[in-house]
């Protein structure tokens, strides 16, 4: 009686099985086929424009030759590290409060609701918020402005892995701590933060990926510059928004350089992942 | 199934003497939040002397523990009712300077807790906190606490290592050591041993046994054997109550109670 349960129990439960994972196979290859797809396409375009020279001169007048993105480079170099010099320490004391101090308090619910409002804001939204405080009062368009809007984009990440990793470390660490006599402050950063450290890290990675590639925000704050500029104060020229330029228009070397520009970005963006899958893969082994 | 103790057949005969209470707890009531955990719980508890708590899990044993050194205070929404006083001062009073006092009485905890630094720093963490010693007093201070630790001989050549590289048994005896550090006058374990090998638990036993000539020992155990092998003194609680608290080998081989009796006997729990 039991065998014949079992016997027709088994094929079904088979054929379910086979069923759902090719299913999810089929998703998997429709997944990774459209990755793969925009890949060769970028890799192909951009590869082919790709030279010395990219790094070398700056982005070229309508109508001139050549042509290179030193000015886009630097110019998205300083925008995106401004902007990480301002949301690390701002994203991570927060996450600290969130987890060590405030925990239940309604000071840090009101945060994390806000957080996930920002998490899920439009960036082209807080482009137009940090134009109407930032740029329409003060008359200019500015890297300051482009960091700012970034800034708003990354310190809710940051915060929010920061808090995520705090809360990975296990309570016990913190009671042993406690246990010998340690304030609060020591524990939280000579061993708590500490514990979470490649967590953090990884946060902040994935928050630089996030940010170098926005355009959104940038079109309204740094705007761009054809020039060669480091002043921050000044409408500073960015890769996000001069590929977007570049590939709209009808010459045909500047849409070489949107491609170009275009590999530059997926290329940070790729490395920056894969350095924090390997520090946070580090952190889970031990 | 209980070896007679021989140190505590000695040690017993010397208590009566020589016997200072480290800590004297009266009347202790302890609530999280609406449950009960501890109700009117009293006993002392004597200077370099072991004492067991035993019970089954959920007895209030850990709670007892852990208001001893206020760890409780860390979470609100619990709080302990009573008096426990600790060479004149009550641990209990509102203005307690909670960081003293846990300087003070020492806790070690049922899973190897290595902070995530070195070896050295893990042991020097909590000396840091409250002396300001030169780096050769410290270099002493770190060997002299990882000895008595029985931890030194296995780490002296791999002090920069990180604390988490160690086995389970030195993890658990490195935050022995780290705790030994401090100089407290008090140490809590708390199941110190229920995540350990057997070879690990025999070594951390005769370390309870070497250091209660210097520190008074509370240790929390769900193993009887343990109890009985290790402990001077013994009680049992079930339902946050004190059921029973005496010499340990009065406890094992002669309890007044037949609560106690069934737990030890093994009819129950």
């Amino acid at each position: 009686m039991k065998m014949l349960q079992a016997s027709a129990l088994y094929p079904r439960r088979r054929r379910a099985n086979q069923i759902g994972l090719t299913l999810s196979m089929v998703a998997m290859v429709i997944g990774l086929a459209a990755l793969l797809w925009i890949l060769v396409v970028l890799f192909g375009n951009g590869l082919a424009a790709l030279d010395l020279n990219i790094f070398l001169s700056d982005t070229p007048a309508p109508g001139s030759e050549g042509g290179g993105l030193r000015n886009a480079v630097v110019g998205s170099m300083m925008i995106v590290g401004l902007a990480v010099l301002v949301s690390t320490p701002i994203g991570i004391l927060a996450g600290v409060y969130l987890t060590e101090f405030g925990d239940t308090s309604k000071t840090a619910e009101f945060t994390r609701f806000i957080t996930d409002i920002m998490l899920s804001a439009p960036s082209i939204v807080l482009g137009l918020f940090v134009y109407a405080i930032a740029v329409a009062t003060v008359g200019n368009f500015s890297g300051y402005a482009g960091s700012l809007a970034l800034s708003l984009i990354a310190i809710p990440v940051v915060m929010r892995t920061t808090e995520n990793m705090m809360r990975l470390v296990p309570g016990s660490l913190r009671e042993a701590a406690f246990a010998l006599g340690a304030p609060r402050w020591k524990v939280t950063t000579l061993v708590t933060l500490r514990a979470a450290r490649s967590g953090v890290i990884t946060g902040l990675l994935l928050a630089v990926a996030r940010i170098s590639g926005e355009t959104a925000p940038l079109l309204f704050t740094a705007l761009n510059n054809q020039f060669f500029s480091t002043k921050m104060g000044e409408p500073m020229a960015n890769l996000p928004v001069v590929i977007f330029q570049f590939a709209m228009s009808p010459y045909e070397n500047w849409i070489r350089l949107a491609w170009a520009g275009a590999l530059l970005i997926t290329l940070t963006v790729l490395a920056l992942n894969i350095v924090a899958r390997v520090l946070f893969r580090d952190k889970v082994k031990s | 199934m209980i070896d007679a103790p021989e140190a505590p057949a000695e040690t017993a005969a010397q208590a009566p003497a020589a016997s200072r209470n480290a800590l004297e707890i009266r009347n202790l009531n302890f609530f999280y939040g609406n449950f009960q955990g501890l109700k009117e719980v009293s006993l002392d508890i004597v200077e370099r002397k072991v004492t067991a708590f035993i019970g089954p899990s959920g007895c209030g044993k850990s709670t007892l523990l852990r208001t001893l050194n206020r760890m409780y205070s860390l979470y609100p929404g619990q709080r302990a009712e009573g008096q426990i006083n600790f060479y004149g001062q009550d641990i209990l009073d509102p203005g307690q300077d909670l960081n003293l006092l846990r300087a003070r009485i020492g806790m070690v905890f049922q899973k190897p807790t290595p902070f995530p630094m070195t070896i050295y720093d893990n042991i020097a963490f909590g000396v840091r906190l409250y002396e300001n010693l030169s780096r050769s007093d410290m270099d002493d201070r770190v060997e002299w606490a990882l000895s008595k630790a029985a931890l030194w001989n296995e780490v002296k050549d791999k002090l920069g290592q990180n604390g988490m590289s160690l086995s389970g048994g030195q993890q658990q005896r490195l935050c022995i050591a780290r705790s030994v550090a401090v100089k407290p006058s008090v140490l809590l374990l708390d199941e110190p041993t229920s995540a350990l090998d057997p070879i690990s638990t025999g070594k951390v036993e005769e370390l309870v046994h070497e250091l209660k000539n210097d520190y008074t020992i509370a240790i929390v155990t769900h193993n009887m054997q343990q109890a009985a092998r290790c402990s001077d003194y013994t009680a049992y609680m079930y339902l946050g109550e004190l059921i029973e608290y005496g010499q340990t080998q009065q406890i094992f081989f002669k309890p007044k109670r037949t609560e106690t009796e069934d737990y030890i006997t093994g009819r129950f729990g």
